[in-house]
């Protein structure tokens, strides 16, 4: 035990000194200058980003009305879900992170459907755990198990460097997350690894779909990856030496084109 | 109550790729047809939108609803099954035209050694070649008499491929060109033609040019769009059902198609199939459907099932080694390996079929003396079309998230080639199909029970190729080259393919086999079992050619099966045993 908390000091005084670096320690400053919509205020630091990339009409915001939750009841779970989604998929050189492609509104909506209460899954008991061989074996939804998953998050921010997560500095953040990866943290019907993995695949599926969920925004994360997204025919380029770039195309370009 | 309805000549029991051959066939023979399928009815038009991974990819919106009917898992006899949850290691198919609207259409032949597989590794190797527990067998056919019925397939779907050296005898070539190649495919091609190895395109159901089909069907020129594993084609360039067989039997006049009709039993009386019943998923009502034939194209696993399920044919059991149905229950090897290029390969383009292929380590294509395993399988370069969502690759020691995660799945996005395998699967004695004794689908009806494990034999193919792909991967000058050579269990959770087999094996003796080589079933004439349900082993390609090809065949058995007013096919190699 003494071994935990003698890491539990390191860790803060590395917090102090790391945050400086990243920016933005402590302030619920994660949130507020992305998201774009009006709804928080956009003068504090922001990690890892120095400008808001959601299209910076501020002005225009109340125009995005789906920038609302369907899913997650609680404020509090909602603004962990953006941090870490940002900490998965952070802000850089090539780009827009997460929460400005529109990541965690596209998570909360998909949370809020049929991926997220299992409907096309097979969910009748006995319930049991089986062997690693047999697959996911719980009767927890998605939903379930990203609002514990969420809700460990917070405590476990709390027990390792007494701040909110939302609140740490990029590197305490990916400590946590990562523990969670590494299948470290206690959760009940479900591996803190599992849960990793749904979040990761879910942030990835925000960046990267059709623009049409909500996520992508602006085909960024498309252009980003050099992607053209659902672009008709290669049939004249498929067979070339060279690497093509192209102009992305998105499923709405081709809604009255057939 | 059941309505009992008006008798036809045949019902088939789901109407993918086998479903519409038997109705094509037959309804153009003049037998009027009706086809059961579970799923919705689906057109080209209705894929007009499938550009879209999340949907189609992520969410899997075209297959089989888990939550209304799955299957059960466990590796071995001692373990207690459990429910197949979410996909899962292969993909079901449902909904008109079934797995055939969003496979791949990778098209093979098997090779002849295949059909002859026990007699051919005695002959050469001995019989002490043949583990213990491997309930290896030959078909009962061999490639000269399948091969008609291969060249006929391959023409309906209009198949663009170029001839495998390795490959059996073919009277025609190919309907179609090969498709066209790419950077990375020529990288593919060049190095492995340096090693010594003879490269040639995979045959594709993705056509490299617009082709009219001998029944008048025609199925438009690939646009490599790479929409194409998973999804349905918006260009009507991916020969399936719904573009070739099925409106080939609905032009006939004598096919009656009901969507939303699932299967629940097969009636029979006195070793004679009368019917199916099925219950309208629009309006819960059952209806009894009598006819002179039984088309059973359900897929291999329903297949299995139904059989199962209705208490036709003997369950196979693998302790006493008595029964056939759910005997030799195969699947596929199927692995890849990658590595990382300075240069940009456009691999977000491609078709579900593009690939530069080699055969030198398939089947006995080599020698097996020295080795401790039989068979083998074909190695690839395939061109699928990468897309974003799922495809990240990132090289060895980069954290699983955060910055690095993303410069790197960035940076490498189009700088990953891999080359994977597609190795043979050869039957263990337990590994085999029966029904679950806990777990129920919607109907309350047993779920089927899947017990399968990789054994000594797939470990050490396993292995084998794994260290053939390394050098080839190497000779393509890859960097931070990573393949599994250890193969471990089999896992239900990560896809690997939907290659199912067996189960309802043909051969040439009842005691051994559950069909004859018309797919009809031994002890009851007027049921076709149809499908790789009917595969003794897997061989180390896709299986969908050999299931056409095998379609086709059962569906000659039919037509004279009812132009003569029934009987056996086939005489059966130890009649006697026959009760
Ligand atoms: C993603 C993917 C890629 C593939 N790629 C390739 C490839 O490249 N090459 C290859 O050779 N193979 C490939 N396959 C496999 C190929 O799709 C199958 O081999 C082929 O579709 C089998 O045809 P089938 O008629 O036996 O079954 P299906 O095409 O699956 O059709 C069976 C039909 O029966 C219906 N059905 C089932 N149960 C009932 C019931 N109780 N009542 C009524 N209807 C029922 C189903 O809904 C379904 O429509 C792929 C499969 C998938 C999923």
């Amino acid at each position: 035990m003494s071994d935990k908390k003698e890491k539990q000091f390191s860790r803060r005084d590395f917090l102090k000194t790391t945050g400086a670096a990243t920016g933005g320690i402590i302030g619920g400053s994660l949130i507020g200058g992305f998201i774009g919509s009006g709804w928080a205020s956009n003068d504090n630091e922001i990690v890892g980003s120095s400008e808001d990339t959601s299209g910076g009409d501020n002005a225009s915001s109340n125009d995005n009305f789906a920038e609302a939750r369907m899913f997650f009841s609680r404020q509090e779970d909602f603004d962990v879900l953006v941090a870490a989604t940002e900490t998965i998929f952070p802000e850089d050189d090539n780009g827009p992170g997460a929460i400005a492609l529109g990541v965690p509104f596209f998570i909360d909506r998909q949370l809020a459907g049929n991926w997220g209460s299992n409907a096309r899954d097979y969910m009748q008991g006995p319930f049991a755990e089986g062997e690693d061989t047999q697959g996911y074996q719980s009767p927890l939804t998605r939903g379930e198990i990203f609002l514990q998953g969420i809700r460990r998050i917070i405590d476990e921010s709390v027990e390792r460097f007494d701040h909110a997560f939302v609140e740490l500095g990029e590197d305490a953040r990916v400590e946590i997350i990562a523990a969670f990866e590494a299948g470290e943290i206690e959760m009940q019907g479900v591996s803190s690894s599992r849960f990793f993995q749904l979040l990761k695949q879910a942030t990835l599926e925000g960046a990267y779909c059709d623009p049409l969920y909500g996520g992508n925004k602006n085909m960024d994360g498309w252009k980003m990856k050099g992607y053209p997204g659902s672009v008709m025919s290669y049939y004249n380029v498929i067979d070339q030496e060279e690497f093509e770039e192209m102009d992305q195309v998105a499923l709405k370009d081709h809604m009255n084109s057939h | 109550m059941v309505e009992v309805l008006d008798k036809v000549d045949v019902v088939t029991v789901g109407v993918g790729w086998t479903g519409g051959i038997v109705a094509s066939e037959l309804a153009k023979a003049g037998y009027n047809v009706v086809g059961l399928e579970r799923g919705r009815h689906q057109k080209q038009e209705d894929f007009l939108q499938t550009k879209d991974e999340l949907r189609f990819d992520s969410r899997y919106d075209l297959l089989q609803n888990l939550s209304k009917e799955t299957l059960t898992f466990r590796n071995n006899p001692d373990m207690t099954a459990l429910p197949m949850r979410e996909y899962g290691a292969f993909h079901l198919g449902t909904g008109l035209g079934g797995a055939g609207v969003h496979w791949s259409g990778v098209t093979w032949r098997f090779l002849p050694y295949d059909f002859e597989i026990r007699s051919q590794t005695i002959d050469r190797y001995g019989e002490e070649k043949i583990p213990e527990d491997m309930t290896l067998q030959d078909w009962g056919i061999t490639y000269d008499e399948l091969e008609p019925y291969y060249d006929k397939f391959e023409k309906t779907a209009g198949i663009s491929g170029e001839e495998n050296p390795f490959g059996g005898p073919r009277s025609n070539p190919y309907p179609t060109p090969p498709m066209k190649d790419t950077a990375a495919l020529r990288l593919f091609r060049d190095t492995t033609e340096e090693m010594g190895y003879q490269p040639f395109m995979a045959p594709s159901a993705n056509l490299s040019e617009q082709y009219t089909n001998p029944d008048g069907q025609t199925i438009n020129q690939c646009q490599f769009c790479s929409f194409c594993s998973r999804y349905g084609c918006d260009f009507g360039a991916k020969s399936d059902p719904i573009n070739t067989v099925i409106p080939t039997a609905e032009e006939t006049g004598n096919y009656e198609l009901r969507t939303s009709a699932n299967v629940t039993e097969i009636i029979h009386e006195d070793g004679e199939v009368t019917g199916v019943r099925y219950v309208d998923l629009n309006t819960g009502r059952e209806y009894e459907q009598p006819a002179e034939t039984v088309a059973l194209t359900s897929y291999v696993l329903n297949n299995v099932r139904l059989l199962l399920q209705s208490g036709l044919g003997q369950p196979y059991d693998p302790e006493e080694e008595t029964g056939v149905i759910g005997k030799n229950y195969c699947y596929q090897v199927e692995f890849s390996g990658r590595a990382f290029f300075d240069k940009q390969y456009n691999m977000h383009m491609g078709a579900g079929a593009l690939g530069m292929a080699i055969d030198d380590f398939n089947g006995d294509n080599f020698d097996h003396s020295d080795l401790d395993f039989l068979h083998g399988g074909w190695i690839s370069l395939r061109q699928g079309g990468r897309t974003p969502i799922s495809s990240n690759p990132v090289p060895s020691g980069t954290p699983g998230f955060g910055r690095e995660f993303k410069e790197q799945s960035i940076y490498n996005f189009y700088r990953m080639l891999s080359v994977g395998t597609q190795g043979a699967s050869l039957p263990n004695r337990y590994n085999y199909l029966d029904l679950d004794p806990t777990y129920t689908d919607e109907f309350g009806n047993p779920l089927l029970r899947m017990t399968f494990d990789f054994h000594e034999q797939d470990r050490n193919l396993a292995t084998f190729l794994a260290e053939r792909i390394e050098n080839i991967l190497e000779e393509m000058g890859g960097q931070d080259i990573s393949v599994n050579k250890e193969l471990g269990n089999f896992d239900v959770e990560p896809y690997q393919s939907t290659h199912n087999t067996g189960g309802v094996i043909i051969g040439d003796d009842p005691e051994t086999s559950a069909v004859n080589s018309y797919l009809q079933m031994w002890d009851h004439d007027n049921l076709f079992v149809i499908g790789a349900s009917a595969f003794a082993h897997n061989g180390g390609y896709n299986p969908t050619g050999t299931v056409g090809a095998l379609a086709y065949r059962a569906t000659e058995g039919m037509i004279e099966f009812l132009d003569n007013g029934g009987g056996q096919l086939v005489t059966a190699k130890n009649k006697s045993k026959l009760t």
